[in-house]
């Protein structure tokens, strides 16, 4: 398959692309196949925008759940509090 | 003035100045809800997030003389649990378990794109979910995408965990994971070709 004329119509290599430019600089050709590939298919620029906010999301998922914290509850820590301070004694 | 740390100085030691100061008695009422929080967003299970706070604790007391106040002790317990995260995932993604669910996962994405000529199939092409701005706020959609990477494949979701979501380098995922670079790539496609799927899915 020639490869300009593979990409053009092939969503599964532009969807690949998409994903490799948002980790890593793509090659000039990459670069210019996506864009041609884009251009003409509207199905995969809104892959292409699903695809960059998922990433964005992930990123809030760490840092909102940092901030709201989800909660040990007090038993456990407790007794996470007892095994430290055990440990500790063994030492002394 | 000669500083000796001695075993009995633990706990209550504070160190020379300049090096960050080591107090374990602090650490359950410091860290222990923000260790609990990273876990448990990378393993998606309370119990195991659990365990792993406590052998975080004890694997820092054992190798508390190794602590040499470079880092902060919040990233060195943030390093110590993050090792043993990786170790999770390693362990999860080898063996009989991996090869049924990747398979399941890969056979999902299967009829995604047409065989022959690799476009979307008709039922499986992405449409407009809504306003981007909007969904990334959006706590509901942000609970299904949690609920759609649970039911990655376990190196699927550590390989996009790593990346997207802890930055990792590209090099240091497929070292820890034990992956080849070139399926490093495949992953991080498939992966999102299986989350977007899901989101779509289960939002619409």
């Amino acid at each position: 398959m020639n490869s300009i004329k593979g990409i053009i119509y092939n969503c599964r290599h532009a969807t690949f692309l998409i994903e490799k430019k948002q980790i890593k600089k793509l090659t000039f050709t990459e670069n210019i196949k996506l864009r041609i590939h884009l251009t003409g298919c509207s199905v995969c620029r809104i892959f292409q925008k699903q695809s960059i906010l998922i990433n964005r999301m992930a990123k809030r998922l760490i840092g909102d759940s940092e901030n709201k914290d989800r909660k040990l509850d007090e038993q456990f820590k407790r007794h996470l509090q007892d095994k430290i301070e055990n440990e500790l004694g063994k030492n002394l | 003035m000669e500083i000796t740390h001695t075993k009995t100085q633990m706990g209550t030691s504070r160190s020379p100045v300049g090096i960050s100061p080591i107090d374990p008695l602090q650490w359950v009422k410091k860290y222990a809800d923000y260790l609990y929080t990273y876990a448990i967003t990378r393993i998606n299970d309370e119990e195991q997030a659990r365990d792993l706070v406590q052998e975080t604790f004890l694997a820092a007391l054992e190798k508390i003389k190794t602590f040499e106040g470079r880092s902060s002790e919040s990233t060195w317990l943030t390093a110590i649990l993050k090792n043993k995260i990786v170790d999770i995932y390693r362990k999860k993604s080898s063996g009989l378990l991996k090869k049924s669910d990747v398979s399941d996962a890969e056979q999902e994405q299967k009829d995604f794109f047409d065989p022959d000529d690799g476009h979307w199939n008709e039922d499986f092409r992405p449409k407009e979910i809504g306003v981007e701005e909007d969904l990334l706020v959006n706590d509901e959609f942000s609970i299904i995408l949690q609920k759609c990477m649970e039911k990655l494949p376990v190196l699927w979701s550590a390989v996009f965990a790593m990346k997207h979501m802890d930055d990792d380098a590209t090099e240091n995922i497929c070292e820890v994971l034990k992956i080849t670079p070139a399926n490093f790539w495949v992953i991080i496609h498939r992966a999102k070709l299986n989350l977007r799927a899901c989101l779509q899915k289960n939002w619409i």
